[in-house]
């Protein structure tokens, strides 16, 4: 090999681990934003700026981050009432989701839906779904059309514990698994179905053990490690965008909050909550960035202050919002001749 | 013209679908190999191939909801369930997402999406099997509603049922499927949002649907011999409700019988009765009438199940109690 070869080939790996290097930055990033955001809904639902069921996913960002980094723009997305961090993700902007929390027409879904029904026509984002195990049909469904059409695209599914206890879990991971379907079924696994601990729910609590009973593979993972759900997805997606069938993740994870706002929180041990508050999947990622030298001394300060700028603007950019008239209740009814449709 | 009956002539509505669109495709329970449990999708499978003719698990709650989420993903399914009181089983899928996702996705989400069902009673097959429970989709915005009585509506619906953007049940009466007549060889699509007059008559107005329409019409043919004249009114569409035509009638008859399979309780005989007396309560010169199944499970002795259901004679003895 001459000399000039061998440099070429270690600028490659400075490069390599140069954008490695952005990349994981990048992940920081996008748990931060989800972060901030959610404390931020905290202070405003004691403001009543937010109403209705809230439910926060603090705690759980690497589960949403690390799988939404692994997909393609056209793929499809099917989330769950605990989705805001999800649509962040997406790429659905702040002020769009903050707006939707504040029920303002220019929020994602009108002001229509709110905390629990986050939807997003053309990031492919299917809700928002406040039914236990409900999303799972409309998946196995997107997935179908995809096939039929012989379109390469994936359908991630997320749902959490409680959803595996209902017979729509059982019948789609059936049906997916039947007919080959290019989903990736995503249980976020964080132990609780809103009080009830997954023992007193599940016969079976090896929760990967359920998918394959269906023939489907499945990994269990670190969902408070970003980097190890963001493998994961990404191994599992290329297997199901190129037709290896319905994949099952479980990412182990943990809710640092209550269930909802109105959740006392009385069924856990607070013991329990702080140990896993020692793996928050954030000061985890700074660590080892920090350590690695990829993230500079005033480098978090500055992600910091460019994510509360976002934030601000978010809040700024809701409330400024509009109200939507009383008239327009019974609009969305059934459809509209010259509305605009998502469903191609 | 042609002699056909209602499972033929829908069977030729779903193979014009399939021929005249590649997003159309159909899924239940025994649809293929079995050819549809009351054979109306008979030698599809063959035709189309096990891609468009689906198979599916017994899993209403999954299949419908694939339907759905294939509608979001630009097909145009059809999904058959057995019976509506199978339907129970997806009634999460249908009423929690079908009927509100457009809504609560602020008009993003439509859902194209037309499920086919058989309903009601007169064959002995007990309580499990035999319900009429149309109105209780009838009750969700959102849904469109279609009950076929004749052989033109079940040739014609299916066509602008799978062009609505929106979800769309249609309910087959399990009595009809043997139901043979005259169809004109280029019937196509119907209308599917008004009801419509199948008799007319200047004494009473008989509104019926579904399965209880042949019942309304053979009491005016009862009546006529007396000289009574039944108007009757089919109202093909339960959700919306087309009201307007009902009110017309009424408007001109000044009498009404209201004939239902359903419950009489939280009926789709209550709303219409409910409508006639908020719309035509200054035309009325008798009070509303109804004909409804007994509030009983559907027993299968035939003696315990003709009487639990509105018969011919029970829709004459309500239409004389009205002093018509």
């Amino acid at each position: 090999m001459s000399k000039t070869a061998g440099r070429a080939a270690g600028v490659e790996v400075d490069r390599a681990r140069t954008s490695e290097n952005e990349h994981l930055v990048r992940l920081l990033r996008q748990m931060l934003r989800i972060r901030r955001f959610e404390e931020r809904c905290v202070e405003l639902y004691s403001h009543s700026a937010i109403r209705g069921f809230l439910h926060l996913g603090i705690g759980e960002e690497a589960c949403a981050v690390g799988v939404i980094e692994a997909l393609q723009p056209d793929d499809a997305v099917v989330a769950t009432y605990r989705e805001h961090g999800h649509i962040l993700a997406r790429g659905v902007s702040m002020r769009a989701t903050m707006a939707e929390l504040e029920g303002k027409v220019e929020g994602c879904s009108h002001g229509r839906g709110g905390s629990m029904h986050l939807f997003d026509a053309t990031t492919r984002f299917y809700g928002g779904n406040a039914i236990v195990g409900g999303g799972l049909p409309l998946a196995v469904g997107l997935a179908l059309a995809d096939h039929l059409q012989g379109r390469q695209r994936v359908t991630v599914c997320f749902f959490g514990d409680g959803a595996v206890a209902e017979g729509e879990f059982h019948e789609s991971m059936n049906l997916a698994a039947l007919w080959q379907l290019p989903v990736l079924f995503c249980c976020e696994n964080n132990l609780y179905a809103m009080g009830t601990a997954l023992e007193l729910t599940e016969s079976e609590t090896d929760l990967s053990l359920k998918a394959s009973s269906y023939r489907m593979p499945s990994w269990k993972v670190d969902g408070m490690d970003v980097v190890a759900v963001e493998d994961a997805a990404l191994h599992a997606v290329e297997v199901v965008r190129t037709g290896g069938g319905p994949h099952f993740l479980e990412l182990r994870t943990y809710r640092f909050r209550a269930h909802s706002m109105y959740d006392p929180d009385r069924y856990r041990d607070k013991a329990e909550i702080e140990e896993w508050k020692k793996r928050d999947p954030i000061p985890t990622l700074v660590e080892r960035l920090t350590t690695s030298g990829a993230l500079a001394d005033d480098a978090l300060e500055r992600l910091e202050a460019d994510i509360k700028a976002e934030v601000d603007d978010a809040v700024a950019f809701a409330e400024a919002g509009t109200d939507e008239a009383v008239e327009d209740l019974h609009r969305f009814v059934t459809s509209e001749p010259i509305q605009g449709r998502a469903s191609q | 013209m042609s002699t056909v009956t209602y499972r033929e002539a829908m069977r030729q509505a779903i193979r014009e679908a399939l021929i005249g669109d590649d997003r159309v495709f159909l899924m239940g329970e025994d649809v293929g190999r079995y050819g549809g449990c009351y054979a109306v999708s008979l030698g599809l499978l063959e035709e189309f191939g096990p891609e468009r003719i689906r198979d599916t698990p017994l899993s209403e709650s999954a299949f419908v909801g694939a339907g759905i989420g294939a509608a979001l993903g630009g097909m145009r399914p059809i999904v058959e369930i057995m019976t509506v009181n199978f339907s129970l089983l997806a009634l999460d899928q249908i009423v929690n997402s079908a009927a509100t996702m457009l809504y609560m996705s602020g008009g993003q989400f439509n859902v194209p999406l037309v499920i086919r069902m058989t309903t009601g009673a007169g064959r002995q097959l007990a309580a499990q099997h035999s319900h009429s429970l149309e109105c209780w989709y009838a009750h969700v915005p959102g849904l469109r509603v279609l009950a076929p009585a004749t052989l033109e509506d079940a040739r014609g619906m299916l066509m602008p049922a799978l062009e609505d953007p929106d979800p769309v049940l249609i309910f087959e009466h399990g009595g009809l499927y043997n139901t043979e007549g005259e169809l004109a060889d280029e019937a196509g699509p119907v209308d599917i949002t008004s009801a419509a007059v199948r008799r007319s008559g200047d004494d009473v107005t008989i509104v019926a649907f579904g399965g209880t329409l042949r019942t309304a019409l053979g009491a005016a043919e009862h009546l006529a011999a007396d000289g009574v004249g039944a108007e009757v009114v089919d109202l093909r569409c339960l959700r919306p409700l087309d009201t307007a035509t009902i009110v017309e009638s009424v408007a001109h008859t000044h009498r009404a019988v209201v004939v239902d399979e359903g419950w009489r309780t939280g009926s789709l005989s209550a709303e219409v009765s409910a409508r006639i007396v908020e719309e035509a309560f200054y035309d009325l010169d008798s009070p509303v009438a109804r004909v409804c199944s007994a509030e009983v499970p559907m027993p299968y002795a035939k003696q315990l199940e003709d009487a639990a259901l509105p018969q011919v004679s029970d829709v004459v003895d309500a239409v004389q109690k009205l002093g018509a």
